[in-house]
């Protein structure tokens, strides 16, 4: 059952079927006493990607990601992060991997750059005090890097998550929503950083966003959910056609309001 | 690329960039700091006027020699260790920073030493001034004690330890609105306890209780040592292998919340 949205038998399918994933995901559930909020999901995320995770409000995006970091247990189904399984070796690999999301925030009364001194450490990064001064360089911190996190604006708030996510120069980057509640120039801006930082790095990056205009700017792949299900996985390229659309948005509409992509053909 | 693994051991690093963000916090804020010294100073004030008033007017109390103040500044030992342990989890909570923590490769059990360790520095921040003025207004140096009071010392610590580990699980399985417990579950053991008064003076039943709880030792142990300068070392160590196993125990209790909190997404909505 794909809420109407079967995929196609001929779908093009960009995951890797064997070799090395940075996130493997077979067979996953999350169900709570009423509902199911990730229901029987399978994916696999090839390394120095970037995949966008698409779906609404209650989609199952973010308890997706939660499960992928660790901070939820599937009721069934296995997750493996950089070849371990999780959560059972999430010591080998949380100090691999970092994110962001807007349900965490960094402690308010500490200033950036004792925040970024305190997650440094946690993460043992060395030379700490010129990975301070690079992301302070790169992200444009510099300006209010003394100042406490709480005092400063939504676009500077966001950009201080992101030198937090990106302390440790991660292989693996868990986004939520990374560019919500930004201004235009600023999301514009932070995706761009994104971009480069994957290009560099060799990243992976799995993104999970409402913002289809992001997610086609970013990302190779998207995987798109509703309810818990994923009801296709696909290049960007591949959905826009498959659906006849010219952008995401309008995929996200008629997959929202149940439009298969065969009637809309 | 910082291709840390979080190990197998226990990593100070890691332990000390705990500590480092809670003394920025204290720092950054001096009503925190403040408010570490004005309860203990106003309870030490109160409670040393009542013990001058009695001591002046009964004879069997003067000779308990300062035992009133003693049991207000052991009870502070208790109480402030388990408060400045759960605090400290709290402001996590408040700061919506766990999520943050538990993403990273901090460990539980370092971030619980970390907990642990400010609990002892909230704690000398709040009742060193507060024993200090006892010396010089009510004349009672709890110093003279000697080398009981760090049997005593440690053993209530350890209780308080076991049960901010214990209120901060609780917390965490059930958000915010559980944080009451980390400010009045301790108030439970006050009459349990016995920190004023022996424990003869509960019913049969209750002293039964009484004796399964470890800071009683403790209160017991100083009103015989202050009373009839007697120290029993027995009371001690029977307190600190009933803490040892209170801390293990709470240690257990605090991951299987944790594990809860991860299976029920809790960790995800840690508001009320």
């Amino acid at each position: 059952m794909n809420d109407g949205h079967p995929i196609p038998a001929n779908s093009p399918s960009p995951a890797p079927v064997s070799g090395s994933a940075a996130i493997a995901v077979a067979r996953l559930v999350k169900a709570y006493k009423t509902s199911r909020a990730v229901d029987d999901i399978s994916f696999r995320i090839a390394p120095s990607s970037i995949t966008g995770l698409l779906g609404g409000n209650g989609a199952g995006k973010t308890t997706t990601i939660a499960i992928i970091m660790g901070l939820v247990l599937p009721t069934s189904g296995t997750v493996e992060v950089l070849g371990h399984p999780m959560p059972a070796e999430s010591g080998e690999v949380l100090g691999r991997m970092n994110f962001e999301s807007p349900y965490v925030d960094m402690p308010m009364r500490l200033t950036v750059r004792q925040n970024l001194n305190v997650f440094g450490r946690l993460y043992a990064v060395e030379n700490l005090k010129e990975r301070i001064a690079q992301l302070a360089s790169d992200l444009d911190l510099n300006e209010f890097i003394d100042r406490p996190a709480g005092k400063l604006s939504a676009g500077q708030k966001t950009r201080v998550a992101l030198a937090k996510a990106l302390i440790n120069q991660p292989e693996l980057l868990l986004l939520d929503e990374p560019t919500a509640s930004l201004d235009p120039d600023t999301a514009d801006w932070i995706r761009n950083h994104l971009d480069r930082y994957r290009r560099e790095r060799g990243a992976t990056i799995l993104l999970a966003s409402h913002n289809m205009q992001e997610v086609e700017r970013l990302c190779d792949r998207v995987i798109i959910m509703k309810r818990g299900r994923i009801v296709d996985d696909d290049s960007t390229a591949g959905i826009l056609a498959r659906y006849n659309r010219s952008n995401l948005e309008e995929v996200f509409l008629d997959v929202a309001r149940g439009r298969s992509q065969v009637e809309r053909i | 690329m910082s291709h840390a693994s979080a190990g197998r051991g226990i990593a100070f690093h890691r332990i000390y960039a705990m500590l480092l963000r809670y003394g920025y916090l204290l720092v950054s804020s001096w009503p925190r700091l403040v408010e570490l010294i004005y309860w203990p100073t106003l309870q030490l004030i109160t409670w040393g006027f009542l013990q001058s008033y009695i001591t002046a007017n009964s004879g069997t109390l003067a000779r308990a020699g300062g035992a009133l103040l003693g049991a207000v500044i052991l009870w502070d030992i208790l109480f402030r260790g388990q408060l400045g342990f759960s605090i400290s989890f709290l402001e996590e909570m408040w700061a919506r920073n766990i999520g943050n923590l538990m993403m990273s490769p901090l460990k539980p059990i370092e971030f619980l030493i970390a907990l642990m360790i400010m609990a002892v520095i909230r704690l000398a921040i709040g009742v060193v001034p507060m024993t200090l003025l006892a010396i010089a207004f009510f004349d009672f140096n709890i110093y003279g004690i000697g080398l009981p009071l760090v049997a005593f010392f440690c053993n209530l610590i350890f209780t308080s330890w076991a049960f901010g580990i214990a209120v901060s699980g609780i917390v965490l399985r059930n958000g915010l609105g559980a944080e009451t417990l980390a400010w009045t579950l301790m108030f439970l053991m006050l009459p349990l306890v016995c920190v004023y008064y022996p424990v003869s003076v509960l019913p049969a039943w209750l002293q039964t209780v009484a004796w399964l709880l470890p800071p009683t030792y403790v209160f017991e142990g100083m009103r015989l040592l202050l009373t009839d300068h007697v120290f029993r070392s027995d009371l001690m160590i029977q307190a600190l292998l009933m803490n040892a196993a209170l801390l293990a125990a709470s240690f257990a209790v605090f991951l299987w919340l944790l594990n809860a909190a991860k299976r029920h997404g809790s960790l995800l909505q840690t508001g009320e």
